[in-house]
């Protein structure tokens, strides 16, 4: 066949054509593969800004800030990703809705980072959501599980990353009406949008008629030194179930007040504080016990799960970049996970590291599974999902370990 | 003989005119920067945002320096009176979307009337009295805030995001850069108040009140009016700073003014120089630049230096202020006056 190519005219314009083409390419290549920054990102570095409470009432989050940048070290000495070194930049904002925004504000124009990654609480979220929208900086996987975040179409740049609490609080809901038809609820609750995101999921599942059932609702300040006296109000309300809307310091003193007044109702305890090392172990293991929480992510500490490959290499990683801390504290695994999400959305956006690319990723991931996610809970996204985990297992506290029962649960509503 | 007598009653003038035109030059300097720092990009938006908090702060101190400094009266919850500044600016540009220059006279005048209210019963009490009930006002006022039948207007908690205003005319200046000016401008306007109401006839039994109070009252000046006129004036300008922190920071919230901002607001004071319009500019800076950096300086300065000891974040802060206390007893601005004065009568020595 070959010795017939030069004979034929037209195919010898054909391969002159395509000659010409090949002689072009390497000239097209550079303008096809062209390597797209915005600030934070380079040839050589990929800057990603966080802020997180490394002081004050909810700095038992700081280990999340710290994991994240320790795991960061990690792709750094395996060499990076694509090449480009991983910068993490985390300031401490005390929970201080201020105070975040100064920090947002320095990482985005003065370390000019490529995005802000795992923001932590509802109020700083809040507070600095519209400034990182209308300046178009990725606002990406808060920690956060408020039913806003994924709002694609109002703030395309903000996404969040865990099951939103809305949804998490109608599951206990409907779970406590399974176990009684006519139940006397007392709930505890942070007086700010996180908690009332559980507790409006909560009695919307409850139904309009069932709504009487909530017989006490108690409210802190995240300000608040204790929670003791709202704990008191509840038991004499005479409430037979316990919706338990904290973060884990103020988790904790519930716990263990509860105990400490002989109250023992059905315990509902949110995933926000759903720790071993810092809520459970601190409230007394003993007082904790039967205690019922959602969960889509395992405890690396409990027993059940130490054998599974992500664990393992979860252990690895902590005992190797993060050898002093407490590996009891459940911060540690949320970063890892989240962080790894992170991961996997730089490696997918390639050499097109623009703001825009990087949110385009993070809203095409599919069936990724994340390290610690528990069996059969995957992330996925789109351009209008923006709620990457929508699934939870319900676990019991036995133990020292937390009991699964029941199947994944997922949100029907999105 | 002569000469020198026509000579020294010129050098003090020769010395204010040249402290003055320093002040204009200065001035001229700020009011420039974001022409020039903001063009060439040498100066960040970031950094004007931190200028013009330096400026807000500035102006707070300078309320509790007409307060304390000047009419002897002590406050304790100086930030109850810039959180009502904010907040007022905030609602009205957020649910009546009133335009953010006319916001601050209307704050002003609120907190006056606030401040003179406050100021009235606050008359009966002295000293420590005076100083409790005014802490009182600054940890219940964020409570107030947060007030369930309030929230429709303040939006509880989770506080009210505003947009920055854009520079007006088509002006090249970004939100920032321009907001810097309207601080700078409403800064200056406000010292140069402060300065002619000290000088003129209410300054002085302002200061007469403070000195000796009952020597005042038998002069025949109104000791009570003048003491409740001059807490409200002290709100209006620390409640003026409220409102130009909420325009600027695009933000409020009650937990943005606990009880540490009153704090925050008294230490500036003194470690600028209580009865000092020059202590109230670097009471201001002191503000927004120590305080509000002292737990990241502790932690470079323990890495740098590795100090076998991990400090607390504030450690390095205490330390500075009790320093600045035992060695500058009335302020920077004291301290530095009190240097000029030694190094210009060794100057005038040996002639």
């Amino acid at each position: 066949m070959n010795d017939h190519t030069p004979k034929t005219g037209i195919k010898r314009r054909t391969l002159i054509v395509g000659l010409g083409a090949l002689a072009a390419s390497p000239l097209a290549a550079p303008a096809i593969a062209q390597k797209r920054y915005d600030d934070g990102a380079s040839d050589s570095e990929i800057k990603i800004g966080n802020i997180m409470p490394y002081s004050g009432n909810a700095s038992a989050y700081a280990a999340i800030g710290r994991t994240s940048e320790a795991l960061c070290k990690m792709v750094n000495d395996a060499g990076g990703i694509n090449g480009r070194k991983l910068t993490f930049i985390t300031y401490d904002d005390g929970y201080s809705p201020p105070k975040a925004v100064e920090m947002v504000r320095k990482l985005v124009e003065e370390d000019k980072v490529l995005l802000v990654f795992n923001p932590l609480g509802t109020p700083s979220n809040t507070a600095i959501q519209r400034y990182l929208n209308t300046r178009k900086v990725p606002q990406l996987f808060v920690a956060t599980g408020a039913s806003k975040w994924g709002n694609p179409r109002q703030f395309p740049w903000t996404m969040g990353w865990q099951p939103d609490y809305a949804t998490e609080g109608a599951i206990y809901a409907k779970h406590i009406l399974q176990t009684n038809p006519n139940p006397k609820i007392g709930v505890l609750m942070q007086n700010d949008d996180y908690g009332k995101d559980y507790f409006n999921g909560f009695k919307a599942a409850l139904g309009k008629e069932k709504e009487g059932s909530i017989v006490q609702l108690s409210t802190y300040e995240v300000t608040d030194p204790t929670v003791d006296s709202q704990m008191i109000q509840l038991k004499n309300s005479g409430a037979e179930f316990f919706f338990n809307i904290t973060t884990p310091k103020f988790a904790a003193q519930a716990i263990k007040k509860a105990a400490e007044i002989a109250w023992k109702p059905v315990h509902y305890l949110n995933n926000v504080s759903s720790s071993f090392g810092s809520v459970l172990k601190p409230a007394g293991i003993e007082n904790a016990q039967g205690i019922i929480l959602a969960l889509y992510r395992k405890d690396a500490n409990d027993p059940q799960w130490a054998n599974s490959p992500d664990i393992l290499a979860w252990k690895a990683f902590m005992a190797k970049y993060m050898p002093n801390a407490d590996i009891r504290d459940d911060g540690h695994n949320f970063g890892f996970s989240c962080c790894s999400t992170l991961i996997e959305v730089l490696k997918k956006a390639g050499d097109n590291l623009t703001r825009e690319n990087v949110m385009k990723q993070a809203a095409s991931l599919q069936n990724f599974e994340a390290p610690l996610l528990l069996p059969g809970i995957k992330i996925n996204t789109s351009a209008t999902d923006f709620y990457p985990i929508q699934s939870v297992q319900l676990a019991k506290v036995e133990g020292e370990s937390f009991k699964l029962f029941g199947n994944v649960l997922s949100n029907e509503t999105a | 003989m002569t000469a020198i007598s026509s000579a020294s009653p010129a050098a003090p003038d020769r010395t204010a005119d040249f402290t003055r035109y320093a002040l204009y030059g200065l001035l001229l300097l700020a009011a420039a920067l974001p022409f020039i720092g903001g063009k060439t990009g040498l100066v960040s938006n970031f950094t004007f945002l931190q200028l013009s908090l330096m400026i807000v702060y500035a102006i707070a101190v300078l309320g509790l320096n007409l307060l304390t400094g000047f009419n002897g009266q002590i406050s304790l919850g100086h930030g109850a009176f810039f959180a009502v500044g904010a907040y007022v600016a905030s609602i009205l540009m957020d649910r009546w979307e009133i335009n953010y220059l006319l916001t601050l006279p209307i704050a002003a005048l609120f907190c006056f009337v606030v401040g003179y209210l406050f100021g009235l019963p606050a008359l009966r009490l002295e000293g420590h009295y005076l100083a409790l009930a005014t802490f009182a006002l600054a940890i219940a006022v964020p409570q107030m805030l947060k007030y369930k039948h309030l929230e429709p207007l303040t939006n509880g908690v989770m506080g009210i995001n505003l947009v920055k205003p854009d520079a007006p005319f088509g002006l090249p200046l970004s939100g920032d850069q321009w907001m810097y000016l309207v601080v700078l401008v409403v800064a200056v306007i406000m010292f140069w108040f402060a300065r002619n109401l000290l000088d003129s006839r209410p300054g002085r039994a302002m200061r007469a009140i403070r000195d000796h109070t009952m020597a005042a009252d038998t002069m025949g000046i109104n000791t009570a009016q003048f003491k409740a006129i001059t807490f409200g004036i002290s709100a209006l300008y620390t409640g003026v700073a409220g409102a130009l922190h909420a325009i600027i920071f695009e933000f409020v919230s009650p937990d943005s003014f606990r009880f540490e901002l009153s704090i925050a607001i008294l230490v500036g004071a003194v470690v600028g120089g209580v009865a000092s319009l020059g202590g109230a500019v670097i009471g201001g800076i002191f503000v927004q630049v120590i305080e509000k950096y002292a737990d990241a300086a502790t932690k470079k300065l323990t890495a740098a230096v590795h100090l076998p000891i991990e400090l607390e974040p504030w450690t390095l802060y205490g330390i500075a202020l009790i320093v600045l206390i035992y060695v500058m007893p009335t302020g920077i601005a004291g301290g530095l006056a009190q240097l000029a004065a030694r190094v210009r009568k060794r100057m005038a020595a040996p002639s």
